[in-house]
């Protein structure tokens, strides 16, 4: 049972971060910020940083992985050792191996790998500090990565978690939260197709509860999507008035 | 995906829109499934799990190690799979490829999420000296689902292990003569369904995880909570059709559940 000072939902329903259980955190999004990467994004949501990269389709290395129909998405989703309270190795953990897996997974389905036969797509996730969520602020950050690099998509990718924190539904968790919460839902979305790409949960909800908990997550993947796009026209309104000068 | 294999797509998927399968059975029905417990001597607990021709194994080991620094009072519990290369001829020797580990992290969320153990009662000193439980789960025969009879032999092995009684005098841990069973208080059962053409079917077998466009697996408590889910495959789900698989899956949960505990 969560101890008294432990509350993370106040008498006016309010989190420990002043937020509201439906609103979601802050957030900050860029494209097109590295110099070397066919195409980027970083995204600031709450304390989270982070900054996907994205290269090709290119030739594979090594080349025997080269699939003869489509193009080979790989994608790394690695933290830094400083992003954390407690140093973090930079080798791989077993979390990282397995979010770099559904992150993959929540991108391919968006993406015409079959116009690109026998090249790869080398999408690199990096989290520079992590405040919860991270895998799914991971997501919409490659989306937009994806699309800057002019690789054809059939639709962008969004993703938000939910969560039940002092027994409530609430959207978008903090480390915090979701640490000391019970139950956490991040889901991803293709907004046009209402397609799911990724969905996972841990914690325990009943049946009701987790289905509030989609709709929760769904209506914060909208709401993200908002500022996906204008992120990304803005980066094209800064190269034309870059070329009318 | 390969001219065979989208060959067999379209037939695979063509049966499932009549609501049939390769191997006869229906959308909603699993393979059959035997549960056999204490087939390792030296292991605290062991299980064999045959689902259809996918054979699982799994062994407990108990040891006494130090806590975590966050959770001074808990025993740990940790879950590793193999995917032997007997068993499969696409598994490769090697360290635990992303499949192994996926694989090993959603049989773990199940197991932790539903506090399957009390894990509370394996602390025998605070900080200093608690009971770890390492679950290894060998895979010896690749027939598709691996998730779901992972996860039911996982259970099945934690039912049957039986540890050492520990006692703590001066700061040493003396083990007793006796044994005791682990403190185990919920049964976890997980359930996979493949989705092919926007049809979804239970349990899949190794062609049809071959054909799907994605899976989606939802571990369900003895009490009908939801405690772990993961979606698979490199395709998409609808909102309806989680809310399908959610509802299926607590019925077959408690199916499944009877072969474990019986009560």
């Amino acid at each position: 049972m969560p101890k008294a000072e432990e509350k993370l939902i106040d008498k006016e329903g309010l989190r420990i971060d002043g937020r509201k259980t439906n609103e979601l955190r802050a957030t900050k999004i860029g494209v097109g910020v590295l110099g070397n990467a066919d195409g980027s994004a970083y995204i600031e949501q709450g304390k989270n940083k982070i900054l996907a990269g994205v290269y090709g389709p290119h030739e594979v290395h090594p080349k025997h992985l080269a699939l003869p129909d489509r193009s080979l998405l790989r994608c790394r989703y690695h933290m830094a050792p400083f992003s954390v309270e407690e140093r973090k190795s930079p080798a791989p953990s077993r979390r990282e191996h397995e979010i770099s897996k559904v992150i993959r997974e929540s991108l391919e389905p968006a993406i015409f790998l079959e116009y690109y036969p026998r090249t790869s797509i080398d999408l690199f996730i990096e989290v520079l500090q992590a405040d919860g969520g991270t895998r799914c602020a991971g997501v919409t950050a490659a989306s937009l990565a994806l699309a800057d690099a002019g690789i054809p998509m059939r639709d962008l990718i969004v993703a938000c978690a939910s969560g039940k924190i002092d027994g409530q539904l609430a959207v978008d968790l903090s480390d915090a939260e979701d640490k000391k919460g019970e139950a956490d839902v991040p889901v991803a979305l293709m907004p046009n197709l209402n397609a799911i790409t990724l969905l996972q949960m841990d914690g325990q909800l009943t049946l009701e509860e987790f289905e509030n908990a989609i709709e929760l997550s769904l209506e914060g993947c909208k709401q993200l999507y908002a500022m996906q796009k204008e992120a990304l026209k803005s980066k094209y309104a800064t190269v034309k008035e870059e070329v009318e000068e | 995906m390969s001219m065979v294999v989208r060959v067999k797509q379209r037939q695979i998927a063509q049966l499932m829109s009549k609501g049939k399968r390769l191997d006869g059975r229906g959308l909603n029905d699993y393979r059959e499934i035997k549960v056999e417990m204490g087939v390792i001597e030296k292991a605290e607990g062991s299980a064999r799990v045959l689902l259809g021709k996918t054979e699982v194994l799994v062994g407990v080991k108990i040891e006494i190690g130090e806590p975590f620094p966050d959770t001074p009072n808990e025993g740990v519990l940790t879950v590793n799979a193999e995917l032997v290369p007997l068993a499969s001829p696409s598994f490769e020797p090697g360290p635990p490829d992303e499949k192994a580990i996926e694989l090993a992290r959603v049989v773990d969320r199940g197991l932790r999420e539903a506090k399957t153990i009390n894990i509370e009662k394996l602390c025998l000193e605070p900080g200093k000296k608690v009971i770890v439980v390492f679950i290894d789960v060998y895979v010896l025969n690749h027939d598709g689902n691996l998730i779901d009879a992972s996860a039911i032999a996982a259970l099945a092995a934690l039912v049957n292990t039986k540890m050492p009684k520990y006692e703590v005098e001066d700061g040493q841990v003396k083990v007793k003569s006796s044994y005791t069973p682990l403190p185990v208080q919920n049964y976890p059962i997980a359930v996979t369904f493949a989705k092919i053409n926007d049809k979804l079917a239970v349990d899949p077998w190794l062609e049809e995880e071959q054909v799907m466009d994605a899976r989606l697996t939802i571990a369900i408590e003895k009490d009908g909570k939801i405690c772990a889910i993961q979606k698979g495959g490199t395709g998409y789900l609808t909102r309806e059709q989680i809310s399908e698989v959610a509802k299926m899956a607590k019925e077959k949960a408690s199916e499944i559940r009877k072969l474990v505990v019986k009560e």
